[in-house]
């Protein structure tokens, strides 16, 4: 018997108490102490599916929609929940090499072993159904439903902009995106992002090991719906705007046309325009390339970006500066000598002397030199500086040499110079014959194709405009934007407004230096203008409005290297433009013909 | 007639009752982890809990075949039992069919039996016999290395059969051998050779040997004076070296490669959650997400949606920690540990040797089992592929441990008929 060892029961019953102790002692800490296995637990089984919401739709003054959506599916990939795959079946149905596979592979691991990411984007929906149904013997992938911009109508690329992914930078901006998100990249779409994506909803899931879901967490308590995008109504009239594009085709420049009395935008032509579907889907990385590296540069909106010498449409503001400052009446008359005129030679045969109406009518060079140098030297002011001064405040509260800031997206300023600089660049000894080229609206003055719509818009309105913008009213037609309320006044009495509407009633007259622009029975008020251009052929200008009594719309044409007067290409262009406004169709297909064929891009 | 109702008499009932409790908590565990909701009924043969509830249901049958059994069959066979299953485990050499890498199962018609889990019984048998003989004492080198070969057959045939874990389990009889006489030192040699091994691995064996040598210079100093220790003190000196480099070598050159990982990782020289360290990470997320309470009966994620693995079986104790919390992994603990105390007491109140030893080997077992499945589901002790007993779902397993626990108690119920 061996019970001289019964002592020793009491080392075996310490050593099972010890390790029970240690064990419920290392439980406490596991389990009460530590709080990350329960992150762990929860980042195990707990998978955030992101529900897209749809982006808002776009619609023109007449509802037509501008941008729609079409819904799209995403592959996703979970790197770490990647089991061995057939590759070679897995490529085949994708329909993409084994090179691809991995690039995309490592590109999503690169991004996070463990979180989802982008695969493959915008499947169309019958590779989708086709992959739905095997896509279980592929761990680690699921289908993401999305929506993508679909156009009905190919117009107005520039102005309603494009989506694309997010960048690394708006990632860090804006915490609201994950890699893989669209975003507006231009446009519409970057101005109201905001207002056009909505927000996201989520919808919390459980999943086991395998990454099949399970169910919904907690019966869906911490879910939240996603909430769709707002709706844009813009001022664009479709039929206007895509009239518009035609007419310019195989030409360079814009067409801005205003309804006066709001600033709604009615179209916005840059030219050459393309169509906003280039850039929805797979093929849009391919097809920006092509649109940046094009000679004519399809993706500069001219209509907002490029600035021109207004040429002869600035004798208008000169005219009315002119009135109200008083260094002119409506009955001044100045003489012209033709060709022989100095310091600015006349390019019109016409009676002499003339005043006013007359001067628009023909747009008399020495006629305008005279009133712009009349202001300058009025004995109103001390000096030329002064009156300059003047000259510039009147001149800039049309909207000229400044940027709306409204929702249109890179705008230029443009040039209104400042006495100072004259002053610095003849070192205080200037007068008006030094700055002479500003009478007939040519030298440092440059003017966007927006501006000179708008000033336009201004004069129509007699003496006040609403700052252009495309988008008028969010989520109801009713619901108008502030952009949308801007109301600027200029400081020109109305009296001298319908003086110079009267001389730009003559200019579309038989006998006008626009008589291709006038219509029927509509009275059309303009102005032509040649834009010298020492890089080619003189640019053709014209802004019109019309009616002449409350007016419906405002419009200026730029051609670029046309070669000619304004009257010969940029004229037509906006009576055809107004005929196709007022009477929804072109009776005078002859003239529309002459346009159409017309190819003024220089070679 | 006289006899059954004497035997029903002596029971000890405590044992019975942790035992059902045990087995029923095991299965309701094993219903959770498992749970199939298109097969919701606890007995439904097609999923793990209907088989296990027959493993429960036959293992009570077994119980009662015990315990109507003559006591004198246990003593009388105990070396035959022993040879049985010593034969069994040679023969699952070469019949046995391979299962996740180890060799340890035998196919007989639709059933597959594990001999490892009852040469343990049978194991405990014949070192109950040998131990409780007249004249043996542990202090006679020629009376241990018999007792060592018994348990080394069994240790070595399953090591062939590449079952590291139910190996392993064969170092618990060194608790019975200590109770039975066999010198302390051993236990503690063999608490400083586990303390060595990890402090080698995980400091580097120069450091160690650093340590080592300063601690044998501060003792050479004080015992200067006591010349006769100085022999002593330097042979120990030279033996940890030794045994500093062979653990050493031992590591890098015989232990195979994912045994290296386990053990490194258990260390913590190395984070893999997703290759040797998954298993233990999963684990540790199951049990530490249950908190205080846990998350509820069927309301365990990680168990559920299979993160744990093997969550029936040797991870079983992940879904008592995840749905029951720290309250009821604690419970478990302490029933289990109350449970080894009164095999401990049941033990020493026996007047045969045979019945003590026998009962210290039980409890030494089931301490084992405990210790190493439980350790490597909370990252105290390397993973080590051996079931909880009463909780893990297993045939071989539950009856092995229920006979084994049953011999104990037939046992126990007769000692009064002894004199």
């Amino acid at each position: 018997m061996n019970s001289d060892f019964t002592r020793r029961k009491y080392v075996i019953i310490s050593i099972f108490l010890v390790i029970g102790l240690v064990y419920i002692a290392r439980l406490f800490y596991v389990q009460v102490y530590e709080d990350k296995y329960i992150l762990s637990a929860q980042n195990n089984v707990i998978r955030k599916q992101i529900i897209y919401p749809t982006r808002g739709l776009i619609y023109d003054r007449n509802f037509n929609v501008l941008v729609a959506n079409d819904v799209v599916y995403d592959l996703m990939i979970i790197p770490n929940q990647l089991k061995s795959i057939d590759t070679n079946q897995f490529c085949n149905l994708l329909n993409i090499s084994k090179k691809d596979f991995l690039k995309y592979y490592t590109k999503a691991r690169k991004y996070s072993p463990y979180k989802a990411s982008l695969f493959m984007g915008q499947l169309p929906k019958e590779e989708f159904s086709y992959l739905q149904e095997i896509l279980y013997d592929f761990p680690g992938f699921y289908v993401q439903k999305r929506t993508l911009r679909r156009y009905p109508f190919s117009v107005a690329a520039l102005n309603l902009g494009d989506v694309g992914e997010v960048s690394r930078k708006d990632l860090k901006r804006d915490s609201y995106y994950k890699l893989g998100d669209y975003i507006g990249k231009s446009g519409l779409e970057k101005y109201y992002e905001r207002v056009l994506r909505g927000s996201k909803g989520s919808e919390y899931v459980m999943v086991d090991v395998f990454n099949r879901v399970k169910g919904s967490y907690k019966d869906g308590r911490f879910d939240t719906l996603a909430i769709q995008g707002e709706n844009l109504y813009t001022g664009l009239d479709l039929e206007l705007q895509a009239y518009g594009e035609t007419l310019m085709q195989n030409k360079i420049g814009s067409i801005v046309a205003i309804e006066p009395s709001s600033g709604e935008i009615l179209s916005l032509v840059s030219s050459p325009s393309f169509n906003p579907a280039m850039l929805v889907g797979r093929k849009r990385g391919k097809n920006f390339n092509l649109l940046v590296k094009d000679s004519l540069k399809p993706l500069y909106n001219r209509a907002l970006m490029a600035s021109y010498p207004p040429g002869s449409t600035f004798k208008l503001i000169n005219a009315l500066v002119g009135l109200e400052e008083h260094a002119i009446t409506a009955q001044t008359k100045f003489s012209c000598e033709g060709p022989e005129s100095t310091p600015i030679k006349c390019t019109h045969y016409h009676d002499t002397p003339l005043s006013l109406v007359y001067g628009i009518q023909q747009s008399c060079n020495p006629f305008f030199w005279q009133v712009f140098k009349s202001i300058l030297n009025n004995p109103k002011y001390s000096n030329t500086h002064k009156a300059y001064e003047k000259w510039y405040a009147i001149v800039k509260s049309f909207g000229l040499g400044e940027k709306f800031n409204t929702d249109l997206m890179y705008e230029s300023r443009g040039n209104i110079p400042t006495a100072e600089y004259y002053d610095k660049l003849y070192r205080g000894r200037w007068n008006a014959l030094t700055v002479r080229s500003l009478s007939i609206g040519q030298g440092e003055i440059l003017i966007t194709p927006i501006q000179l719509a708008n000033m336009t818009a201004a004069i129509a309105n007699r003496g006040f405009y609403y700052s252009p913008h495309l988008v008028r009213a969010i989520n109801k037609p009713d619901n108008y934007t502030l952009s949308a309320k801007i109301k600027n006044n200029i400081p020109v009495d109305k009296k001298h407004f319908e003086k110079v509407i009267e001389g730009m009633e003559h200019v579309a007259e038989v006998g006008g230096t626009a008589w291709r622009a006038s219509l029927d029975s509509i009275i059309v008020c303009g102005k032509t203008g040649t834009v010298q251009n020492p890089h080619g052929k003189d640019h053709s200008v014209f802004i019109a409005f019309a009616p002449k009594e409350n007016p419906k719309i405002a419009i200026a044409v730029v051609v670029e290297n046309a070669g000619d007067y304004g009257g010969t290409w940029a004229a037509p262009i906006a009576s055809l433009m107004m005929e196709k406004y007022f009477y929804g169709e072109i009776k005078r297909k002859k003239k529309e013909k002459r346009i159409l064929d017309a190819d003024l891009i220089p070679r | 007639m006289r006899q059954r109702k004497s035997i029903y008499h002596n029971i000890d009932w405590w044992l019975v009752i942790m035992y059902l409790l045990l087995v029923s908590m095991g299965l309701f565990s094993i219903y959770s982890a498992v749970y199939n909701p298109e097969h919701p009924s606890l007995f439904d043969r097609s999923q793990r809990y209907g088989m296990q509830f027959v493993w429960i249901a036959t293992s009570v049958i077994l119980a009662f075949i015990i315990m109507m059994i003559d006591m004198k069959f246990f003593t009388s066979f105990s070396y035959l039992i022993y040879g049985v299953a010593m034969l069994l485990l040679v023969a699952v050499l070469f019949f046995g069919k391979e299962i996740a890498g180890s060799k340890s199962w035998i196919h007989i018609g639709r059933f597959s039996l594990q001999p490892a889990e009852f040469a343990k019984v049978a194991t405990n048998l014949a070192l109950a016999r040998y131990l409780s003989g007249l004249n043996i004492n542990l202090k006679k080198p020629r009376n241990v290395i018999i007792a060592a070969t018994l348990l080394i057959i069994p240790l070595g045939l399953i090591l062939l059969q590449n079952d590291t874990g139910s190996a392993l389990v064969y170092v618990a009889f060194i608790l019975v051998l200590y109770r039975e006489g066999f010198s302390g030192n051993f236990l503690i040699l063999g608490f400083v050779i586990v303390i060595l091994f990890v402090f080698t691995l995980m400091a580097g064996k120069y450091l160690v040997l650093g340590v080592i040598t300063a601690i044998t210079i501060v003792l050479f100093l004080i015992t200067q004076k006591v010349r006769k220790n100085l022999f002593t003190l330097f042979s120990i000196f030279a033996i940890i070296v030794a045994f500093v480099f062979s653990v050493d070598y031992a590591f890098e050159n015989i232990l195979q490669e994912h045994q290296k990982t386990r053990i490194e990782v258990l260390l913590g020289k190395k984070t893999d959650f997703h290759g040797a360290g998954y298993n233990v990470h999963q684990s540790l997320i199951a049990i530490g997400s249950g908190g205080l309470s846990g998350k509820g009966f069927l309301q365990g994620t990680q168990t559920k949606y299979k993160f744990v693995p093997e969550q029936s079986t040797d991870f079983i104790f992940c879904t008592v920690g995840e749905e029951w919390g720290f309250l009821g992994s604690s419970l478990v603990i302490i029933m289990f540990i109350t449970l080894f105390i009164r095999l401990l007491y049941v033990a020493d109140r026996q007047r045969s040797a045979f019945s003590r030893i026998y009962g210290y080997g039980v409890a030494s077992i089931l301490f084992f089992h405990l210790a190493v499945n439980i350790g490597m589901t909370i990252g105290l002790s390397p993973v080590i592929g051996i079931p909880l007993p009463f909780f893990s779902y297993g045939g071989s397993s539950l009856w092995a441990f229920t006979i084994l626990l049953f011999i104990f108690i037939k046992m126990d119920s007769y000692r009064l008929e002894l004199l």
